[in-house]
């Protein structure tokens, strides 16, 4: 049995409490009315006010026949300075303050979101890998079903705050689905066209259907699972063999629908079809990642005796493979859309190269080009740091890329990672330490009775 | 000096095994194994050192890619910079998207061919070679373990009798 050691349980309520401080500063900290944001600016950037009224860049570059561009770029410039000069100033920087006000409303219910639902996917991407195992009948990972089970007793609490934030988007709480506010969608034909399937009541109940599904299967899998530690003979490894085929089905319906209802809606002017597979590779692959270095510390620590290098080596193979899965699925929306350059779709990745580059780009390196590389070499999989240590980058690499996700449709421009993203992680991450050693602490660590706990112990690579 | 080597030959793999081992342990010299199949950890046992074909495709691949990156940016970008479909080839970044699925296979295609090339090359594996086969069983039921004779032929003979062998032929190499 595992027992929650003191220095682990101070250390995730120092984060929850550390994380909810700040989390309560980035809520009082964002301006209310106009006047607030004019004040942030004011004070923010002097001198720069001019950047609001001056045309958006346009890269001459990208566009074909520079002279026409140019020619272009003048005409924008006069019509704008013709603008100002029929004293249409006011009304329109009111508008532009508006807009930024939005945003940085936005901001700390965005930072909330973003951490609330990438400490979920990583639980659910655990109860997928977990699926598998059992459906595929696997022999190497038995021994490694109770780390498992332990992280995806997350899907309870996590859903339930995944949920609630839903319902507080539902009911105008805050802004960060536009297609929510009533006054938006009166005046957009495009979302308009959408509601039969857009709309709070029907968005919630189906957010209800799935999260009620997964913790309900979930639930059904551990429950087996601990029976199956007295049983006689195989009764309960083929009810959790039925039931992980059937939550495989149910769950890459449902995973691909919430992928469009959480995050995809947040854009509601913009579709794609491979979004669920984009999502689910990210979740997939950090849930892998969560249960390497959750297994490798309960290793340290001498809890987990049957589980080694050859296990390790395992789960690293599917850090690496995943990744590469990822990336070619992340690359693929990419180039699809910029190689056809279609304006409706396009707008989605110019926002996010322009506005995020560092991270739109950045979190190619450590999603793929960093594991890859570090993890490429067979010896590398069974060196335990090298495997932490790339499992950190590809954790931080997957919590960049739910960001770049949800804030272009959020805060815009108006991005930073600071006091409530940073809060928020923390607040999450010390719940999910919390709930995940302590659900370590409810079953022994290794599992009995599963028919495959013997090839499992002896598992060698 | 005439080289002799004693093939013993067993007719299972696990036999093969324990052989194997007992005869390194015993400090005589295993010229070579010859298996009608992959016996896994048979190299281990024979104490041969990694493989280390996985390096070179690594390296090959790195090569492919590096040669299609000239390639593209030479012909896409440096030599005839057409505007086709509106695609930016001012720059080689400014288009690389476009490039990346012949990145991929190329690398992929080198360290491939290059790789399965090394292998012939260093197994010495070709059309019309002659097979170097001990005895034509080992390709179907048979494993033979070929024993250098140092000094004392009869006591290797006897030592190999008893390691489950069903068969013992001393031959000229």
């Amino acid at each position: 049995m595992y027992t929650l050691s003191s220095k682990l349980k101070l250390t995730a309520i120092i984060f929850m409490i550390v994380g909810a401080i700040g989390l309560i500063y980035g809520f009082i900290a964002a301006p209310e009315t106009i006047e607030d944001v004019k004040e942030m600016m004011a004070s923010e950037h002097h001198g720069e006010e001019h950047a609001a009224v001056e045309p958006s860049e346009i890269n001459v570059e990208q566009l074909p026949g520079e002279g026409v561009s140019r020619e272009h770029a003048q005409e924008i410039q006069e019509e704008h300075a013709a603008e100002t000069a029929h004293g249409e100033e006011a009304s329109h920087e009111d508008e532009h303050y508006e807009h930024v006000l939005h945003q940085l409303q936005n901001k700390p219910w965005s930072a909330l979101y973003v951490a609330a639902f990438f400490f979920f996917m990583i639980s659910l991407g655990v109860l997928a890998f977990y699926a598998i195992q059992y459906a595929a009948q696997a022999g190497w990972s038995p021994v490694l079903f109770r780390v498992m089970e332990a992280i995806t007793a997350y899907l309870l609490p996590g859903g339930i705050i995944v949920f609630v934030l839903l319902m507080l988007s539902g009911f105008h709480i805050n802004h960060l689905f536009i297609w929510m506010d009533p006054e938006v969608v009166a005046h957009d034909e495009i979302i308009q066209a959408k509601t039969s399937y857009l709309n709070v009541p029907f968005f919630l109940i189906r957010a209800a259907i799935y999260l009620g599904g997964w913790i309900l299967f979930r639930h059904l899998l551990r429950k087996n699972s601990l029976k199956m530690d007295d049983a006689t003979d195989n009764t309960y490894f083929k009810k959790n063999f039925k039931l992980a085929a059937g939550f495989l089905v149910f769950f890459i319906v449902t995973e691909s629908m919430m992928s469009w209802d959480w995050i995809m809606s947040l854009d509601p002017h913009w579709f794609s079809t491979l979004f669920g597979w984009f999502v689910f590779a990210s979740l997939f692959v950090s849930g892998i990642t969560t249960i390497a270095i959750i297994s490798i510390y309960l290793k340290s620590r001498g809890y987990l005796e049957f589980v080694n290098d050859s296990h390790i080596h395992d789960l690293a193979k599917f850090m690496f493979g995943i990744s590469i899965f990822w990336t070619y699925l992340w690359f693929s929306q990419f180039m699809l859309i910029w190689y056809s350059n279609i304006p409706e779709e396009v707008v989605y990745f110019i926002s996010r190269m322009e506005d995020y580059p560092v991270l739109f780009w950045g979190m190619l390196v450590t999603n793929f080009i960093f594991p890859v590389l570090l993890l490429m070499n067979s010896d590398y999989k069974r060196v335990n740091w090298f495997v932490i240590m790339t499992g950190i980058v590809i954790l931080c690499g997957h919590y960049i890329n739910v960001f770049v996700l949800v804030m272009p449709a959020t805060v815009g421009e108006s991005w930073f990672i600071g006091i409530p993203e940073i809060s928020a992680v923390l607040l999450f991450a010390g719940l999910f330490l919390f709930v995940v050693f302590n659900a370590l602490t409810k079953a022994p660590l290794l599992v009995k009775g599963n028919p495959f706990i013997k090839e499992s112990k002896h598992y060698h690579y | 000096m005439s080289s002799k080597v004693i093939q013993a030959m067993y007719n299972d793999d696990d036999i093969l095994m324990d052989a194997v081992k007992e005869v390194r342990a015993a400090n005589h010299h295993i010229e070579e194994v010859y298996t009608p199949f992959p016996v896994h950890g048979l190299d281990k046992a024979m104490g041969l050192k990694g493989t280390r074909i996985a390096i070179t495709a690594f390296l090959y691949g790195c090569v492919g890619f590096s040669f299609s990156i000239w390639m593209m940016n030479y012909m896409m970008i440096e030599q005839w910079p057409q505007d086709i479909g509106g695609k930016p080839s001012f720059t080689f970044f400014q288009n690389m998207p476009a490039f990346v699925p012949i990145m991929f296979e190329m690398s992929v295609f080198f360290a491939a061919h290059l790789m399965v090339i090394t292998f012939y090359m260093r197994s010495r594996l070709w059309p019309f070679k002659e097979a170097e086969n001990p005895d034509p069983r080992t390709t179907d039921d048979m494993f033979v373990m070929e024993v250098a004779v140092d000094e004392n032929e009869q006591e290797l003979v006897s030592f190999l009798e008893n390691t489950g062998t069903v068969e013992i032929k001393v031959t000229e190499k």
